[in-house]
C-alpha cells in the first residue's frame, strides 16, 4: 500500500487536469455562458471623482426600445451597501459620487445595442465637490471628507506594530539609511472581464454564474446589499480567466443580482468592458512608505522604523487588512531586534484599492529592499552578502516578534540565486555591454505569509463522492482562477487513494452542492482545501476498506489495499471492483465529508491591536530574486535581460505548477517595475485600456527562471506551502537595484520610466546624484 | 443578410445583421466560444481566428467580412479527442494557466508556424507579441510552440 503522504518522483511532472480542455477551447468560463434570449445589464458610471448628484433623469433611457428596466439607488431593496468587512460601498450611489467608477444607474435591456443606447442617454448632472487624491493629504485637518459621517474622518484604519524600542535603538546605531518610497496603483488585467449571468429562481431565490474568487462569501455580500436571504442565493464559479485578487469581493455580483430581480425570471448577463474594468475595478493600493533602517558598522541590522500611508480609495474593501499584511512584512525576511511600523489607511477619491497578489507586501517589500541596497552602498558591502548576513533563520523571531517555523530558508534561496550565472558572472556580463548601453544587476530577498492569519479562521470543508460508477467526484469549494488548484486536488486525491487521475472529476464551486470554504486567495487555496481533501480521502479509504471487507468476508479491513479501480485482498488475491462496491452502497454512504482550519500563531505578540482580523501570520514562503537590466543610453529604455527567482515553499507537489506561479508572478512584478502606469491625475486614470496601460508582452520579458528548492512544511498537504504570491515581490526591488547599478539612479518610485532613466544619465554626467 | 462562409472546414450559411461583430456571431450563433473577448479593441489577441489561414482579430471584424472566406477558430484546430500538435504541446509544457488567452495563442502560433516552421525563441516571441497573457510570463508558451515546431513534419521540398 502506498503511504498516503508519499510523493513519487513522477508526481512533480503531472500534466494539469484542466490543460487540454482549455487548449482546445472547450472549457466554459463564466463569460461563455450566454443563455438564449438572455437580457443584458450594464451600469452608468459617474466619470467624476467627487460630486453631488443634482439631477438624474431616466426618461430618455426608458424610452429606448428594448429597455426592460432603468434602476437607481431608490430601487435597491436592502442596505445598498456592499463590502467584505466594512459595508461602505453603495451598489448604486444615492446622492454622492466618491470616485469616477461609481455606478449611478443600472439598465436592463433586451439587446446589447439597446443597453448601450440607454446608457448613453443617461446624463446625470453633478455639482462637483473638492476631492482628496493623496493618502497623506487626506489626513490634513482641512481635507475634504470622503465619508462626512465616518468617525475618524478620512482615516479608515490606523495601526502600529512594534517590537523592542526602535526609536531609541535607531538613535544608537552606527549607520542609519532612510528613504520615502512610492508604489502606484496596479490593475490586475485578468483577461476574462468581470461578468456573470443570473436569474431569479423559485421561492425568491437567485441563481448566478459568476467569475468570482469567493462564491460562498458573495452570497452574504449580495444578501446584505439587496436585503435577500443569503442562503437562497446560489453562486457557481466556473474556471476563472484570471483573478489575481481582483475578483475577490463583489464586481458584477450585486448589480447583476439587482438586475435579475427586475428581469421577470429571465436570465440576465452582465459583462464589464475593459474600460469599465479600469474605471470601476479594484486596484493594488498606491502607497507611500517612509523607512529608517539602522545597523551596526559590521552590517548587522539593529532597528527599523516605518510610516506608511495606503490609499484605500473611497471604499474599504480589504484595505485595512491589506495594509496590515504589508506592515507585518515591512521588515522583510531579516533579523531585526527593534521595529516600529505605523500605518495609516486613508479614504480618497481615487479608484478603489483592493486585493491583488502580494496584498500590501509588494509595497513594503520594495521599500525595505531599497533600504537594504542603500545600506550596502553606505557600508561598501556586497548587497547579497549583507542580506545573507541578516537573513532570518528557523526559530528566530521575525520583524514583529513571531517565531519563524522550520523551512525558513532565506539563506538557501539567496545562495541559489547567488550561484546562478546571472549573479555569479555579473561583472563580466556588465563589461560586455554593447556601445551606448549600460548594464546592471540587482538582488532581493522576499517572504510572503500564507493564509488569513489569526482572528479570521482560514477554513475549508470538502465533500468527496464515490460515484455510482465507481469513480470519484471532488466537490471543489475554492475557485480555480488559473493557479491550478483544481488539478492539484486531483493529483493529491489520486495519490491518497492510489487511483489514476482519470478516476477523478472535479465539480467546480457551486454553493448549492459544494461545502463552504474561504476564498481563492492569500496563498491558502491548495494548502487549506488540500488538507481538508486529504482528510476526506483518509475517511474514504477507510470506508472503502470497511465496506469491501463485508463483501470479501475479511475480518480485518486494514489488510485490504486500494488498487486501480478496486479494493484488493493480498491474502486471497481477490479484487472487488469499485464499480461493484459503489453499486452496493446507499447514496449517503458514497460520500465523505471533512474540513480543515489552518493553525495560527499560538502566542501572538502584544502588538498590532488595531488589526483584529488576520494578524499575525504563522507560515511563510521565502524567496530570492536576481534581475539583470540593459539600459539604452539614447532612449532611456530599460530591457529586463534576466530574472531568476528561487523559492522555498514546502515540498513541490508539481514542479511545473510551481514554475507557472513563479514565472507569472515575476512577470507581474516586472510589469509593476517597468511598464504599468495608470497615469492617475486628480482621481482620473488617463490609462483606460490595454493600449495605454501596458502590461508586458512576449517581447518585453526574458525567459523568467525559477528554482524551487527542496523544502518541507510538516503541516502542509504532502508537505507543501502556499506559493502563489511569493514570486511577485522580487522583480521590483531587484530591477530598481539593477538600474542603480547600471545608471546611478536611486529608484524611489515605480514604475521606472525611460524619462527618469534619461534624467539619471544626464545627472550622472553633470556629477549630481539622481533619484526618481 | 444571408452570410455564407466556411467554418472550421464545413460550409455554413446564416442570417445575420451585417454589422454584427464576427466574434459575437461565432460565439453566440455557432456556440464557438474559444475566441474570447478580453478588450474588444484589438489589443489583447484573445479573439484571434484564422481567415483563409491569416491571423485576424474577430472583435475587429464584422460578420459580413467573413462572407466567402474560410474561417478557423481554435475549435477547428483540434478537439479533446484529437488535439493539434500545438494544443498538445501547450498542455504538456504547462503553457496554460487560466487558459483564457490560450485559444488565441494557439491560433497565433498556428499562423506563425505556417509562415515559419522552424522559428527560434525570439521569432516565437515576435509572432505572439499581439497576444497578451497575464498568467504565464510567456516562458512555457514559447517552450510549447518550439516543441510543437519540432514535432511537425517538415516539408523538405
Amino acid at each position: 500500500m502506498t503511504a498516503i503522504d508519499a510523493l513519487s518522483p513522477e508526481d512533480a511532472f503531472v500534466q494539469r487536469a484542466d490543460a487540454l480542455a482549455k487548449a482546445v477551447g472547450r472549457e466554459q468560463f463564466s463569460i461563455d455562458v450566454t443563455p438564449p434570449g438572455c437580457l443584458w445589464a450594464g451600469a452608468k458610471r459617474a466619470g467624476v471623482p467627487h460630486a453631488a448628484i443634482t439631477a438624474l433623469d431616466m426618461t430618455a433611457a426608458r424610452a429606448v426600445p428594448g429597455v426592460v428596466a432603468v434602476l437607481t439607488a431608490a430601487d435597491v431593496p436592502g442596505t445598498n451597501r456592499q463590502g467584505i468587512v466594512h459595508k461602505d460601498q453603495p451598489v448604486l450611489v444615492e446622492t454622492c459620487v466618491r470616485h469616477c467608477g461609481d455606478a449611478v444607474a443600472l439598465v436592463v435591456a433586451e439587446t446589447r445595442e439597446a443597453l448601450t443606447e440607454a446608457l448613453d442617454r443617461i446624463r446625470p448632472e453633478f455639482s462637483p465637490l473638492p476631492g482628496v487624491f493623496d493618502p497623506v493629504a487626506a489626513l490634513l485637518p482641512d481635507a475634504p471628507l470622503v465619508h462626512p459621517d465616518h468617525v475618524g474622518g478620512n482615516v479608515l484604519v490606523h495601526g502600529l506594530m512594534e517590537k523592542g524600542d526602535a526609536p531609541a535603538a535607531l538613535a544608537g546605531c552606527d549607520v542609519v539609511v532612510e528613504g520615502e518610497f512610492s508604489t502606484p496603483l496596479q490593475d490586475h488585467v485578468f483577461l476574462e472581464l468581470p461578468n456573470g449571468t443570473a436569474r431569479t429562481a423559485a421561492k425568491g431565490g437567485l441563481d448566478m454564474v459568476v467569475s468570482t474568487q469567493a462564491p460562498f462569501r458573495d452570497r452574504f455580500e449580495i444578501g446584505q446589499a439587496l436585503g435577500l436571504n443569503p442562503m437562497h442565493i446560489r453562486v457557481r464559479a466556473p474556471y476563472l480567466g484570471g483573478g489575481f485578487g481582483g475578483k475577490d469581493g463583489a464586481t458584477v455580483q450585486c448589480l447583476l443580482a439587482l438586475a435579475a430581480l427586475h428581469a421577470g425570471g429571465r436570465w440576465v448577463k452582465m459583462v464589464w468592458s475593459r474600460e469599465e474594468t479600469f474605471l470601476a475595478g479594484y486596484k493594488r493600493h498606491a502607497a507611500r512608505i517612509r523607512l529608517r533602517l539602522g545597523a551596526s558598522r559590521d552590517g548587522t541590522l539593529v532597528a527599523l522604523t516605518g510610516l506608511m500611508h495606503f490609499d484605500a480609495g473611497p471604499y474599504a474593501h480589504l484595505s485595512g487588512e491589506i495594509m496590515a499584511l504589508g506592515m507585518e512584512h515591512a521588515g522583510g525576511p531579516y533579523r531585526i531586534p527593534h521595529t516600529r511600523i505605523e500605518g495609516f489607511c486613508a479614504y480618497t477619491n481615487n479608484p478603489i484599492g483592493g486585493a491583488f497578489r502580494g496584498f500590501g507586501v509588494v509595497q513594503t517589500s520594495f521599500a525595505m529592499e531599497r533600504c537594504l541596497d542603500a545600506l550596502a552602498l553606505r557600508l561598501g558591502r556586497d548587497p547579497a552578502a549583507l542580506r545573507r548576513q541578516n537573513a532570518l533563520r528557523p526559530g528566530e523571531p521575525n520583524a514583529i516578534g513571531v517565531a519563524t517555523e522550520t523551512g525558513t530558508d532565506v539563506v538557501a534561496c539567496l545562495d541559489a540565486v547567488m550561484a546562478h550565472p546571472v549573479w555569479a558572472n555579473r561583472l563580466e556580463w556588465k563589461k560586455q555591454a554593447p556601445p551606448l548601453t549600460r548594464r546592471g544587476v540587482g538582488i532581493a530577498a522576499t517572504l510572503n505569509a500564507m493564509g488569513y492569519g489569526r482572528g479570521l479562521p482560514d477554513a475549508a470543508a470538502v465533500k468527496l463522492e464515490l460515484t455510482p460508477s465507481g469513480a470519484f467526484l471532488i466537490y471543489n469549494s475554492v475557485p480555480d482562477m488559473g493557479q491550478g488548484n483544481a488539478s492539484a486536488f486531483v493529483q493529491m486525491a489520486a495519490r491518497a487513494l492510489n487511483q489514476p487521475p482519470e478516476a477523478f472529476t472535479v465539480c467546480q464551486p457551486d454553493t448549492r452542492c459544494c461545502l463552504p470554504a474561504g476564498s481563492s486567495s492569500a496563498s491558502r487555496t491548495t494548502y487549506t482545501f488540500g488538507n481538508a481533501l486529504l482528510r476526506a480521502c483518509r475517511s474514504m479509504r477507510e470506508k472503502l476498506q470497511a465496506r469491501a471487507s463485508l463483501a470479501l468476508l475479511v475480518d480485518d479491513p486494514s489488510r485490504l489495499a486500494l488498487v486501480t479501480g478496486g479494493v484488493y485482498d493480498p491474502v486471497t488475491g481477490q479484487t472487488l471492483p469499485l464499480a461493484r462496491l459503489a453499486a452496493f452502497l446507499s447514496r449517503d454512504d458514497r460520500f465523505c465529508v471533512d474540513q480543515f482550519t489552518m493553525p495560527v500563531v499560538e502566542n501572538p505578540p502584544e502588538t498590532g491591536k488595531a488589526f483584529k482580523f488576520g494578524f499575525p501570520h504563522r507560515y511563510y514562503s521565502y524567496g530570492a530574486c536576481v534581475c539583470a537590466v540593459e539600459v539604452d543610453e539614447l532612449t532611456g529604455q530599460t530591457r529586463l535581460d534576466a530574472c531568476v527567482t528561487a523559492v522555498a515553499c514546502g515540498q513541490v507537489l508539481n514542479r511545473q505548477g510551481v514554475e507557472q506561479q513563479i514565472q507569472g508572478a515575476a512577470a507581474q512584478g516586472a510589469g509593476l517595475a517597468l511598464f504599468e502606469d495608470t497615469a492617475l491625475t486628480a482621481g482620473h486614470m488617463r490609462a483606460q485600456d490595454l493600449s495605454t496601460y501596458l502590461i508586458p508582452t512576449a517581447l518585453d520579458l526574458p525567459d523568467l527562471a525559477c528554482i524551487a528548492l527542496d523544502d518541507n512544511e510538516p503541516s502542509g498537504p504532502f508537505g507543501l506551502k502556499g506559493m502563489g504570491e511569493i514570486g511577485i515581490h522580487g522583480p521590483s526591488p531587484a530591477v530598481a537595484q539593477a538600474l542603480a547599478d547600471a545608471t546611478g539612479l536611486t529608484v524611489r518610485r515605480l514604475p521606472v520610466t525611460p524619462e527618469a532613466v534619461l534624467d539619471a544619465l544626464a545627472a550622472q554626467t553633470s556629477g549630481t546624484s539622481p533619484c526618481n | 443578410m444571408q452570410l455564407t462562409f466556411t467554418l472550421n472546414g464545413a460550409p455554413v450559411s446564416v442570417e445575420t445583421a451585417p454589422g454584427r461583430r464576427a466574434i459575437d456571431l461565432l460565439r453566440e450563433e455557432f456556440g464557438l466560444t474559444a475566441a474570447k473577448e478580453g478588450c474588444g479593441s484589438g489589443e489583447c489577441g484573445a479573439c484571434s481566428i484564422l481567415v483563409d489561414g491569416s491571423l485576424r482579430l474577430s472583435c475587429l471584424l464584422l460578420a459580413a467580412q467573413l462572407a466567402g472566406h474560410s474561417v478557423t477558430t481554435a475549435e477547428g484546430l483540434g478537439t479533446l479527442e484529437a488535439p493539434s500538435p500545438l494544443q498538445t504541446a501547450f498542455a504538456a509544457h504547462g503553457a496554460i494557466q487560466c487558459g483564457f488567452c490560450t485559444p488565441g495563442m494557439t491560433i497565433a502560433a498556428t499562423a506563425l508556424l505556417a509562415e515559419n516552421p522552424d522559428p527560434d525563441r525570439q521569432a516565437v516571441r515576435q509572432g505572439l507579441a499581439g497576444n497578451l497573457c497575464r498568467c504565464t510570463g510567456y516562458v512555457k508558451i514559447v517552450d510549447a510552440v518550439l516543441a510543437a515546431a519540432q514535432s511537425l513534419p517538415k516539408d523538405h521540398a
